[in-house]
């Protein structure tokens, strides 16, 4: 037996010791039965195996102290008022948060992180990572990291643009018909049930094909897709504000409509809009990769997250990971992205922890 | 005290305390309240809101409820500590040998299923009765309850039912085991005096006939007086004083008791329309209204305020106060009728009126938490309407709402930036005063303003809008069911019934007889302070239509 398998197991067990004797029967019952799991790991899968569970735990354990430093530097830097609410945050919320703040920073410092430009021809065709390319290079013999770091810019760029729009224009009809009620209720409505009838994959291959694949294209269709959804929640939120009596007092004082909307019942509605927001960014998100997979959203040779899988797919019956990458990207920010929407989900439902 | 004497003890709470969870750490919020309750006693807890009565009733049941614990003390329930118990334990005695009467019987009742399966649930959970068996025995409870039709009514889904009856059958209910102990939570609080009399009526019987204890929660005196034998009552989470009912109506001791005791005596003088020929402020004249598609809610309604006067608009629920109310604003354009102010027609609709004709008529809610957006500072919302109608901004704007806020006498460096959330009840009222206010208007509308408040919050509101009036002039159109507000504030008063006025005048003449009968019904229907009010009022009337008066 190695040293690595006496050590792995005389840790798990001090472990549990410690933990038993403090009496936190949660942290022992986890450490034990992870011991107990490893016996069984160790006989079937050997040493490897058991590499990888030390590898998981440690990245799992570099998460958790990330996220745990990455709160406490928020609730440092942020005002009172922001740090109280921070501070109920779960891990896995500033884990989500930690994240989005890191691509946040690679798409915005893009040119300046990444060692060269998106479309720069360096090395042979699916060149494995060497001094020079941390991950090696594409089909074309572009370096992959660099246009990981681009596709930050433009795949999340326009997603955020896409679902910005696709809010205004489905917040601002939903605000509109709770407030005004009558026809104008009705049409925008149906409006959105129409949109809503055809399947919103095959829906922006048609406009895309019929109007060709222009960014501004891109998003419009993407925030016309999108923006029922929002129409539909606003309208349901907006619908139980508007028969409050501060609305009612508003309107008996002969504010306009814009007025109601925007002090009286757009302020009472932020929560659900803030939440649903990260979640339709994750949907704009996935379905413009699907689109640039597809070869109808971002042409190239503009670095996109999507469009990469699909150029590098070939690798994958190599047993290459490198389509996988960009993939994983898309993944993380949108796992990181529902961590983050979860934990405001469970405040705007105005459920307290006991 | 004296006729349980010598019976056994059912519940004994020593030195409870229960913690509240607030801003992160825990507040105490019942300091230590001692509570002994013999077999057939019935006990008033009353207080002002937030006082803990609630809590304590919950925590009767060793139950405490979302966000607060139990943190000191002991609770025996018949020999049984309920702070120690498991929750299996005290599941068991739920509903089998405590009961709970809850304040909102509509809330209360799970609407998608009949009354009477709601009923036998319990007996059937515990095998106490078979089905066939505990249905007749609701039937009988029902009968006992005076719930008309008791053998068909149990078959009804709750929407089917009246406020009254529901929250009769709601008792009814928590019989169906016969417990030791019941506790009721404000069971007539959101009801009509006319319906309250039913129920507290029932209420009392069925305590007795099953010589069943109970804990009676409230906060309106003249109703504990009527069901209890011994009254306790409670200060922020502390006993002030606890005595037996005669003698807590008779001698008060504390001086917190006797305010609370006093709270009714506020009156002002009446006053009488003026003399020259000056118009009314508002002037409804021949209303007929209804809803979009609905049958007509108010039929060839007229009456007149005059400047500087109160009048009173009262009437059970579903009578058409707050209609009337809606159509003199314009949210409600009405059929027939028109509106006059100063002798000029209204626009009906609020759409078409102009910003001064929107001024003159300003409304205060009942509901102080849904009338104020909680998302705006308080200088926000008595400022808007000053910026709005009198274009004041800046520094004029600023001294414009301190001036409002002294006027509702609230300090201005204290409230000006808060929120709506971080006030309480009475406060919220008096910034929905100070946003009526702020549009310098000559009628402003009071619909139930103090109905939602504690007794002795709500005269405070009362003597600031009786104030207001000497020192602005305003008139008030002040709609309650609640007949001794009337009798402190209004100079003349409207009665309402089925969208009817059914009589009108000075106050003083519609206080003394002889009175139109649904007058009548609606005055003797005010539970006054003397323990012995509802025996001799049910004697007058009869047993058998207490219930069926209300419809004459």
């Amino acid at each position: 037996m190695s040293m690595f398998v006496i050590g792995y197991y005389a840790a798990l067990i001090t472990a549990s010791c410690i933990a038993a004797y403090f009496q936190n029967r949660k942290a022992f019952m986890l450490l034990f039965s992870l011991t107990l799991v490893s016996f069984v790991l160790g006989i079937v899968g050997g040493v490897p195996a058991l590499r990888g569970v030390t590898v998981f735990a440690g990245i799992l354990a570099l998460a958790a102290g990330t996220s745990y430093a990455f709160r406490e530097f928020l609730i440092q830097v942020c005002s009172p008022a922001i740090a109280k609410e921070l501070r109920t945050a779960p891990l896995t919320a500033a884990f989500g948060m930690f994240v989005i703040f890191t691509y946040a920073i690679a798409g915005i410092f893009a040119p300046w992180i990444a060692p060269f430009g998106q479309s720069e021809v360096i090395a042979s065709a699916f060149e494995p990572p060497n001094e020079d390319m941390l991950l090696g290079a594409d089909q074309l013999g572009r370096d992959m990291f660099s246009r990981i770091v681009y596709g930050a810019r433009n795949s999340v760029g326009l997603a955020l643009v896409a679902t910005v729009l696709a809010f205004v224009i489905g917040a601002l009809a939903g605000l509109y018909s709770a407030v005004k009620g009558g026809w104008m209720d009705q049409l925008s409505g149906r409006v959105a049930d129409v949109i809503m009838s055809v399947p919103s994959l095959i829906f922006a291959l048609l406009i895309l094909s019929i109007f060709g694949t222009k960014l501004w294209v891109i998003v419009l269709v993407v925030a016309i897709i999108y923006s029922p959804r929002v129409f539909r929640l606003t309208r349901a939120v907006a619908g139980n504000v508007v028969v409050m009596d501060y609305v009612e007092a508003a309107r008996l004082r002969g504010e306009g409509d814009w007025h109601l909307i925007r002090k009286e019942i757009l302020p009472n509605s932020t929560a659900p809009l803030i939440a649903e927001f990260g979640l339709e960014f994750c949907f704009v998100f996935l379905l413009i990769a699907g689109l640039s997979f597809l070869g109808l959203g971002i042409q190239p040779p503009t670095a996109d997250w999507g469009s990469m899988v699909r150029e590098n797919a070939t690798l994958i019956s190599f047993g290459d990971i490198t389509p996988l990458i960009p993939a994983a990207a898309i993944a993380l920010l949108t796992v990181a992205v529902n961590f983050v929407v979860d934990w405001m989900l469970f405040r705007s439902s105005g459920l307290k922890e006991q | 005290m004296s006729k349980h004497h010598n019976k056994g003890v059912l519940l004994e709470i020593r030195d409870l305390k229960i913690d509240g969870y607030a801003d992160e750490t825990w507040v105490p919020i019942i300091k230590g309240v001692d509570l002994t309750l013999r077999r057939g006693e019935v006990l008033g807890l009353i207080g002002e809101s937030g006082a803990g009565k609630s809590t304590i009733g919950a925590a009767a049941m060793g139950y405490a409820r979302d966000g607060t614990r139990i943190s000191e003390g002991s609770i025996e329930f018949d020999g049984m500590e309920l702070t120690t118990a498991t929750s299996a334990e005290k599941r068991a005695l739920r509903g089998s040998r405590i009961a709970y009467v809850a304040q909102s019987a509509a809330a209360s009742f799970n609407p998608a299923h009949k009354l009477i399966d709601q009923h036998t649930e319990a007996p059937l959970h515990y095998r106490i009765k078979k089905r066939m068996e505990a249905q007749e025995d609701a039937m009988e409870l029902y009968e006992r309850l005076r719930l008309p039709n008791p053998t068909e009514i149990g078959f009804r889904y709750p929407h089917q039912v009246s406020g009254g009856q529901l929250q009769r059958a709601m008792t009814a209910m928590a019989m169906s085991c016969r417990p030791d102990l019941i506790i009721f939570d404000e069971p007539t609080t959101a009801l009509d005096v006319t319906t309250q009399i039913e129920v507290l009526a029932a209420i009392r019987d069925i305590v007795d006939q099953f010589d069943t204890a109970a804990i009676y929660i409230t906060h309106d005196l003249a109703v504990v007086a009527q069901m209890t034998d011994t009254i306790k009552v409670l200060l922020k989470g502390e006993e002030v004083q606890h005595a037996s009912t005669e003698k807590m109506l008779d001698a008060p001791e504390e001086e917190y008791t006797k305010s609370l005791w006093a709270v009714r005596s506020f009156k002002r003088p009446q006053k009488s329309r003026p003399e020259d020929d000056s118009k009314p402020v508002i002037s409804v004249q021949g209303i007929d209204a209804a809803y979009t598609g609905g049958a007509k809610v108010l039929d060839d309604v007229s009456f007149d305020i005059y400047p500087g006067m109160t009048v009173a608009v009262v009437g059970e629920s579903g009578s058409g106060k707050s209609t009337a109310a809606r159509v003199i604003t314009g949210l409600l354009p009405p059929m027939k009728g028109e509106i006059l102010c100063r002798g000029e027609a209204l626009p009906p609709r609020y759409q078409d009126r102009t910003r001064d004709q929107l001024r003159q008529a300003q409304m205060i809610y009942q509901m102080a938490d849904t009338a104020l957006n909680p998302k705006s500072r308080i200088s926000d919302i008595i400022g808007r309407p000053a910026q709005f109608y009198s274009g004041l901004k800046g520094q004029g704007l600023k001294q414009r709402v301190d001036e409002l806020l002294d006027l509702i006498e609230l300090d201005p460096a204290k409230f000006y930036n808060r929120f709506p959330p971080e006030l309480s009840g009475g406060q919220k009222q008096r910034i929905g005063i100070a946003r009526a206010l702020a549009a310098e208007p000559e009628f402003i509308i009071c619909d139930e303003v103090t109905s939602a408040l504690d007794q002795l919050v709500a005269e405070g509101i009362l003597k600031l809008l009786d104030r207001l009036q000497q020192e602005l002039g305003l008139a008030y159109m002040f709609i309650t069911h609640d007949l001794a507000t009337v009798r402190s504030i209004a100079d003349e008063v409207v009665v309402m019934q089925n969208g009817k006025v059914v009589e009108q005048g000075a106050k003083e003449e519609m206080f003394t007889p002889p009175h139109h009968p649904y007058t009548d019904l609606l005055l003797s229907s005010v539970p006054e302070m003397d323990p012995n009010w509802l025996t001799t009022l049910l004697e007058e009337r009869g047993v058998d239509n207490i219930g069926e008066a209300a419809s004459v």
